[in-house]
């Protein structure tokens, strides 16, 4: 194992973090922050409480995951796809480094970026609403595998796209999209029936649901398929990932 | 001399068909300045690209120290850094930065020492807090050879090393090549320019259209390819060459003052006793003589042409 490598890449990428940092902390912390005025208090003041938690509460694990689930996306495709697109990418790539720990580096820091975004969302949430959080371990458990699992997403996209307008493209067309229809502001059981059946293939529903759980024991479905659901999205995450390793896909010729 | 890289029958096309190497054989041997010429396009890039990993070999296998560089690449790879052709470099990066970072991957621990070492030895240490866009093209050059040695590998490769580099730096690149063979490092340079093969290597391979053509000692190359002149300086000037000389390779210079005699080293007979007999038969009356050797230059077209 080249701990080393892994070491330097993961440090590279946080330390673009910091060099970013406006963009990469401060912009999610300021649009939470928006989220909360608008809707927790503006709109929220006026709807009731849904499934007996305040509408300000209710929007806190959906908000976290609007936030962690573009962020690790756009963090993780960007990692990798500026040294593909500068070609710095040929000293990774001839480094005596496996692909197993390329993948460590450069999704281990986005992860961890997605991590501290969330829980910096959380710490700002408290400003705002006085927070609740019934499984405290449950809850780190679906970040985890959320901000993992989404940087691998992430990291995929960045190895497919090869220009920058599919590097946009799939945060922005498909992953909002998901993230508003999956029930982050709200109870899919608010929805019209037809709605909330055609809701059920919305994989975000799962997340935001299960984490919810996590947070006041409110959920539109079971907790257990919620796991389920996170474990085999970040299996067919890892498939993709290690068969693009194993073809070269976009990386070697 | 052992042999550090070893490659057979390598063949590489790539996905749109292109044929970029055909069955290349080359023993490398430890130590050696081994320069590849060729034409661009002619494939030298993809044969360094496969040895460091950058490209799969459709057929064929290399070892570097024995090892092979598919089922054991690291540690094929720990032992060679590469200078790539384009001067890719992360532009917000530091100097000192990216040398950390480059001997990282590589799985060395830190040295600092060493790398402090190293940019002084290449006139880096003023830049190290510099970021690489702030870097002329000459200085960003340097950091990449900076970060190809940062983890003190046994074999360098230097893919065009000097193109678009003023004499300057070209001069101090020698230089560097020189101390780091000194040291016991195997350097493997591909260039189009032929005289920096002739001055640096010690071997000097020849490709185009992805074949080995010839892979020689450099100064055997020169003796045994290359054809010499026989320059006649003659004491009065003729109009044209007399009958009895014409079975001759002779020309005769525009003025009329100099017969150039064109002939083989490898040949039994140069033919040189004949024809100055012949021209003393004919009565021309010599003032000077002198003799030129063919450079790796015109070796290099004769050969290139030849496949055409």
């Amino acid at each position: 194992m080249n701990i080393q490598a892994v070491k330097v890449i993961y440090k590279y990428e946080m330390l673009r973090t910091w060099h970013t940092l406006f963009q990469s902390i401060a912009s999610p912390v300021l649009s939470t922050a928006l989220y909360f005025i608008v809707f927790g208090s503006a709109i929220g003041s006026r709807i009731q409480s849904v499934d007996g938690v305040t509408y300000g509460l209710f929007i806190v694990p959906g908000l976290m995951m609007l936030s962690i689930l573009t962020q690790s996306v756009s963090n993780a495709s960007f990692g990798i796809f500026f040294p593909k697109f500068t070609g710095t990418v040929y000293e990774v790539m001839s480094a005596p480094i496996s692909f197993f720990e390329i993948l460590l580096g450069y999704v281990g820091a986005a992860a961890t970026k997605s991590l501290i975004i969330g829980t910096i969302i959380l710490i700002t949430a408290s400003f705002f609403v006085e927070l609740r959080i019934d499984h405290p371990i449950w809850m780190a458990m679906f970040l985890i595998l959320t901000c993992v699992s989404f940087s691998l997403l992430g990291f995929i996209i960045g190895l497919w796209a090869n220009n920058f307008e599919k590097l946009q493209v799939v945060p922005l067309l498909i992953i909002t999209p998901l993230v508003f229809l999956g029930g982050t502001f709200y109870s899919v059981s608010m929805l019209p029936p037809v709605w909330q059946t055609v809701t059920l293939f919305n994989p975000v529903l799962y997340l935001v649901s299960g984490f919810r759980w996590s947070f006041f024991e409110v959920s539109d479905v079971n907790v257990g398929i919620s796991l389920g659901v996170i474990l085999l999205f970040l299996g067919i995450c890892s498939g993709i990932v290690w068969w693009m390793f194993k073809t070269g896909y976009r990386l070697k010729q | 001399m052992t042999t550090i890289i070893s490659i057979a029958n390598l063949c590489k096309t790539y996905e749109g068909g292109h044929q970029a190497l055909k069955q290349v054989n080359l023993d490398i041997q430890e130590g050696e300045i081994l320069a590849l010429l060729g034409p661009n396009g002619a494939g030298k890039t993809t044969m360094i690209s496969v040895i460091c990993g950058l490209v799969s070999p459709t057929s064929g296998t290399v070892t570097v120290g024995g090892f092979d560089i598919i089922e054991n690449y690291r540690q094929t790879r720990s032992q060679i850094g590469l200078v790539p052709q384009e001067l890719t470099l992360a532009a917000f990066d530091r100097v000192w930065d990216t040398l950390c970072f480059s001997r990282g991957l590589f799985g060395k621990r830190p040295d600092n020492a060493y790398l402090e070492q190293l940019l002084k030895d290449l006139s880096l240490w003023d830049k190290r807090n510099n970021e690489l866009r702030t870097l002329s093209g000459g200085m960003r050059r340097r950091v990449l050879i900076a970060k190809a040695l940062s983890h003190q590998p046994k074999i360098l490769f230097l893919d065009e090393p000097t193109a678009g580099v003023d004499v300057e730096l070209r001069k101090d690149m020698w230089r560097i090549v020189n101390r780091l063979r000194d040291s016991g490092v195997t350097i493997i340079l591909t260039t189009h320019y032929i005289e920096e093969a002739e001055q640096i290597a010690d071997r000097v391979g020849v490709i185009n259209h992805g074949e080995l053509l010839l892979v020689d000692d450099k100064v055997n190359l020169m003796q045994e390819l290359g054809r010499k002149q026989l320059i006649i300086e003659l004491k009065e000037p003729i109009n044209n060459i007399p009958e009895s000389m014409a079975s001759y390779a002779l020309e005769l210079s525009d003025d009329g003052h100099e017969l150039i005699f064109t002939y083989d080293t490898q040949g039994k007979n140069t033919g040189i006793t004949a024809l100055l007999q012949s021209m003393h038969a004919a009565g021309i009356s010599m003032k000077d003589l002198n003799t030129t050797q063919s450079s790796l230059q015109d070796i290099f077209v004769n050969l290139v042409q030849a496949q055409r």
